[in-house]
């Protein structure tokens, strides 16, 4: 197929940064969206240009690295992919295709696709973690039992991948899922409970520290993130919050 | 210079201990004296890092991508053994190291395997102690699965994400030392070149990936963890950007390169679909627990699947042919990685292959959803389930199982796994090769380290499933911080290392040349051109089989290639900004002069063994026909290669393996 892309292009983070229209030709239904953009790039490089950059990795959906806003949708139109998984048979020949980078205050753009993510970092440090040294001596792994179904929920949070899609995607780019489905993991766990209370008014101090905003309550965030990670967890933070807040 | 493995001496199961009670060891208020280099931030490095931090020492960590948390150990799938024996199915520390060893053709070093068997269960413990939410059954208690080449279940797993959830959870720590300060994360950096003053390694010179900047970094010791070579293939598992170039570096600077020829071509991979391809993508070993591995009995239907007329579904039971469950009778869709890619291979050249490249063979789950299906009818004692309500209990218990794996199938090649079996083919997807290490994780070069998959001490010629994110936390986690110490009591009043020296001097020159030259060179060729054409000759040549005339046809055009690329690569944009073709032409640089070591080294082995298979060396008549024939006599040792300047000149010194504990026997799992 052949297809339009317009595309944002920005030198650097001072840049203002532009659309600029490219072409393309004889694209295969079977290639993902990054393959795509490697003909592209590959095109302009033979053209003596510079190539567009965009952050990318593993090209299997779980790094996290990735992120490209597509016709108006982080990870383009399909669900529950990241746009290393989207296919091109998900367009049709003639289309124009919008591809910006994931934006919001918190990721400043470096260049053209890419975004600095950093904020995410800074809020895991505040408190993603479990206090314990490794040392060989911690308790059998089976000396606790987990229900199951703790063990599961836990899992379904801890599968975020920390893309950002759902900042790019809120309105108010809030990043309550992502910091939810971290604070979920270990409030689930056992393990988790020690700290429960200070982990959730770090993270929240953080995030709210970094610029990212409030809930806006319309759920864009689960339709639009790769991993599935559900409004629960937003609302399971929530409740930790109040606790820790009274507590506290 | 003669090898010398440091093992330790005494019994083998009392090596580690023994070990641990007469090193030196460094006191608290001193460790913060001492700073040490971590190049790498997954399961090994990262969890090295962590470790480092939790015991004191400053650890400065550098990472290309943007987080430590996207390293690709977060794509490992299927899960990570211990010998935990929680299923009380007879596993103990000694069967996972004899597992280890025999799966890896007898080419390991036992000392290091033992080792790695004995804190393989620490790594559980610790992995819970951390949060991270590993499959649990009904009782509340951890589940365990089967992977290949074992007879017991000893792997843990998280869904089909257990590299994921043990990356975020050395993440974690990680993020415990920076919020500390206790480690200075380099994100969007990359390593370019080790400084090395009297010998010692001192500090290493990064570039900055989004300004383009040079930069020095000084340290009393340098651990790289930087992982595995596939991508020398161009197609391969792993990322896009995964690359050898902090190993390359550090084999030029002194550090012996072994067994670059051990690679792992992983049997169950999406075949490719076109030219464009830029990267395959593996589907978990795990899948071989309830997957069936089949092609079309005769030619004819194998033609009508290609054509369009026939669905393998259309095909019974005795039209199929499950060639692993006919060869190997005891191991069956459980055989090791190699044994299940070369017999994928052979049934495809005989022109079995299922798609339209003729390079596809069928995984196949219907007979596991029907047998889930009737178990699960019975525990909800559902008299007389009907077809469909078996099928839909069935289907119920692979989704938990394999979930993510069968979506990520469906989006990229548009097909329903849970309707009609999936084509897979064997892709490069690890290397057991890397740099060479003594005991204590120690390169050639003093103070200089190297773990994870980065390092060759292992996995022999082949790894066996869940062992490399076994391999990489007991490397990061339990082995690096005792044997870094005892290195490091020498150093407690070296005082802080200047970056301000000759040494540094020369290294950063070095690295702004080789940049300006890339850059000013406006060739003919994109980066990619080179490495594609690189990535055919290893494929066609040093791949699943390999003969003589191949290598030294593959040292030759590699040679031939790489001249080329210094002539006429175009690497546009800048040095000194966010640069991705320039990243690129680096680690393709390197890439074409690894790619000439591996066939030299491939070359040399004349044996078959594990992942390396020469058509010269196989097994001509009995039972064992058509099989690998390795050749203890003459090469039980590890290559270690010196550098020397060309590829094709690298000096070959031998670690003679001593096996006092196994008895060396051929591999057999039929």
């Amino acid at each position: 197929m052949n297809l339009t892309l317009k595309i944002w292009r920005q030198k650097n983070a001072s840049d203002k940064g532009k659309m600029v229209d490219y072409k393309v030709t004889d694209i295969s239904e079977h290639m993902s969206f990054l393959e795509m953009m490697d003909v592209l790039n590959e095109q302009i490089i033979n053209k003596g240009e510079e190539p567009v950059a965009f952050d990318h990795d593993c090209r299997e959906g779980i790094c996290g690295m990735c992120s490209m806003y597509i016709n108006g949708e982080a990870h383009g139109p399909d669900r529950g992919v990241t746009t290393c998984q989207l296919h091109m048979r998900m367009f049709k020949d003639g289309d124009t295709i919008t591809i910006e980078p994931f934006r919001a205050a918190a990721f400043p753009v470096i260049k053209d696709l890419v975004v600095d993510r950093t904020s995410f970092e800074r809020i895991q440090q505040a408190g993603g973690y479990i206090s314990v040294n490794t040392s060989g001596n911690t308790q059998d792994a089976n000396s606790i039992p987990i229900p199951k179904k703790d063990a599961d929920d836990a899992m379904d949070a801890a599968t975020c991948i920390g893309c950002g899609a759902c900042v790019a995607t809120c309105k108010n780019s809030s990043a309550m899922l992502f910091v939810g489905a971290k604070v979920s993991q270990y409030a689930l766990l056992p393990q988790g409970q020690v700290e429960a209370t200070d982990r959730v008014l770090n993270m929240v101090a953080q995030m709210d520290a970094e610029g990212f905003g409030n809930c806006t309550n319309t759920g864009a965030c689960e339709v639009e993130c790769p991993k599935g990670i559900s409004l629960e967890n937003i609302a399971r933070m929530n409740r930790e919050y109040l606790s820790a807040s009274l507590k506290g | 210079m003669a090898l010398d493995s440091k093992t330790p001496k005494g019994p083998l199961k009392d090596k580690w201990t023994d070990y641990k009670n007469h090193i030196d060891l460094v006191n608290p208020a001193n460790k913060r004296n001492i700073d040490i280099i971590v190049v790498g931030t997954g399961l090994a490095g990262g969890s090295a890092s962590a470790t480092l931090a939790e015991l004191g020492y400053n650890v400065k960590a550098f990472a290309y991508q943007d987080s430590p948390r996207r390293a690709h150990s977060i794509a490992a799938q299927g899960g990570i053994n211990a010998a935990k024996n929680y299923q009380g199915d007879g596993d103990s520390f000694y069967r996972l190291f004899y597992d280890t060893v025999k799966g890896g053709d007898y080419r390991s070093r036992e000392a290091n395997v033992y080792r790695l068997a004995e804190v393989s269960a620490n790594i559980i413990d610790q992995c819970v102690a951390q949060g991270v939410p590993f499959a649990r059954d009904y009782g509340g208690l951890l589940d365990n699965r089967s992977f290949g080449g074992v007879l017991v279940s000893r792997t843990f797993y998280a869904k089909g994400q257990t590299g994921q959830q043990l990356l975020l959870g050395a993440y974690s720590a990680m993020n415990r030392q920076i919020a500390r300060g206790k480690i200075e994360m380099f994100n969007r950096h990359e390593m370019l070149d080790v400084v090395i003053v009297d010998g010692k390694a001192r500090g290493i010179i990064a570039r900055n990936l989004v300004t383009g900047e040079i930069e020095r970094h000084s340290a009393h010791a340098v651990v790289i963890a930087s992982g595995g070579y596939g991508n020398v293939y161009f197609l391969s598992t792993n990322a896009m950007g995964s690359n050898a170039t902090a190993a390359w570096k550090i084999h030029k600077k002194g550090a012996y390169f072994a067994n670059p020829c051990y690679t792992q071509i992983h049997p169950t991979c999406i075949p490719r679909s076109g030219d464009y391809q830029s990267k395959l993508t593996l589907m978990s070993e795990s899948l071989r627990n309830d997957g069936r591995i089949w092609v079309p009995k005769n030619l004819d239907d194998v033609m009508a699947i290609r054509e369009g007329k026939k669905k393998p579904t259309d095909l019974s039971e005795d039209e199929r042919d499950y060639y692993l469950e006919r060869r190997y009778p005891a191991f069956g869709n459980l055989v090791p990685r190699d044994v299940a890619s070369r017999a994928a291979k052979e049934r495809c050249d005989a022109g079995y292959g299922v798609n339209a490249t003729g390079e596809a063979v069928y995984l196949d789950f219907a007979s596991a959803i029907k047998r889930y299906g009737t178990e699960q009818s019975k525990i909800h004692n559902i008299s007389n389930p009907s077809e469909t309500k078996i099928y839909e209990l069935g289907q119920a218990i692979i989704e938990a199982k394999y979930g993510n794996l069968f979506q990520m199938y469906n989006k990229i090649v548009d097909e329903d796994p849970y309707r009609t079996p999936m084509m897979i083919y064997p892709a490069v997807h690890y290397t057991m090769g890397g740099v060479w290490v003594d005991y204590n994780l120690m390169t050639t070069v003093e103070g200089l380290y190297c773990l994870g998959e980065a390092n060759f001490s292992d996995h022999g010629a082949n790894r066996l499933g869940a062992s490399a994110l076994m391999q990489g936390l007991s490397d990061g986690y339990f082995v690096l911080p005792y044997t870094i110490g005892d290195y490091l009591s020498n150093d407690i009043r070296t005082g802080k290392i200047s970056t301000d020296t000759e040494e540094f001097e020369e290294a950063e020159k070095e690295v702004a040349e080789r940049i300006k030259f890339f850059i000013n060179n406006k060739g003919e060729h994109s980066v990619d051109y080179y490495h594609k054409k690189l990535g055919k000759i290893m494929w066609d040549k040093c791949g699943m089989s390999r003969n003589e005339q191949g290598l030294k046809e593959a040292m030759v055009e590699i040679k031939a290639l790489r001249e080329d690329f210094w002539k006429n690569v175009n690497v546009p944009g800048d040095a000194n900004e966010m640069n991705p073709e320039l990243e690129k032409a680096g680690r393709v640089a390197d890439f074409l002069e690894l790619g000439e070591l591996f066939a030299k080294d491939a070359l040399d082995r004349n044996e078959s063994c594990g992942g390396h298979f020469r058509e010269e060396s196989a097994e001509l008549d009995g039972p064992q026909k058509g099989e690998a024939k390795r050749n203890d006599k003459d090469y039980a040792y590890v290559s270690a290669w010196e550098y020397k300047g060309e590829p094709a000149d690298a000096v070959l010194h031998k670690e003679e393996l001593e096996f006092n504990d196994i008895e060396l026997k051929q591999r057999s799992y039929k």
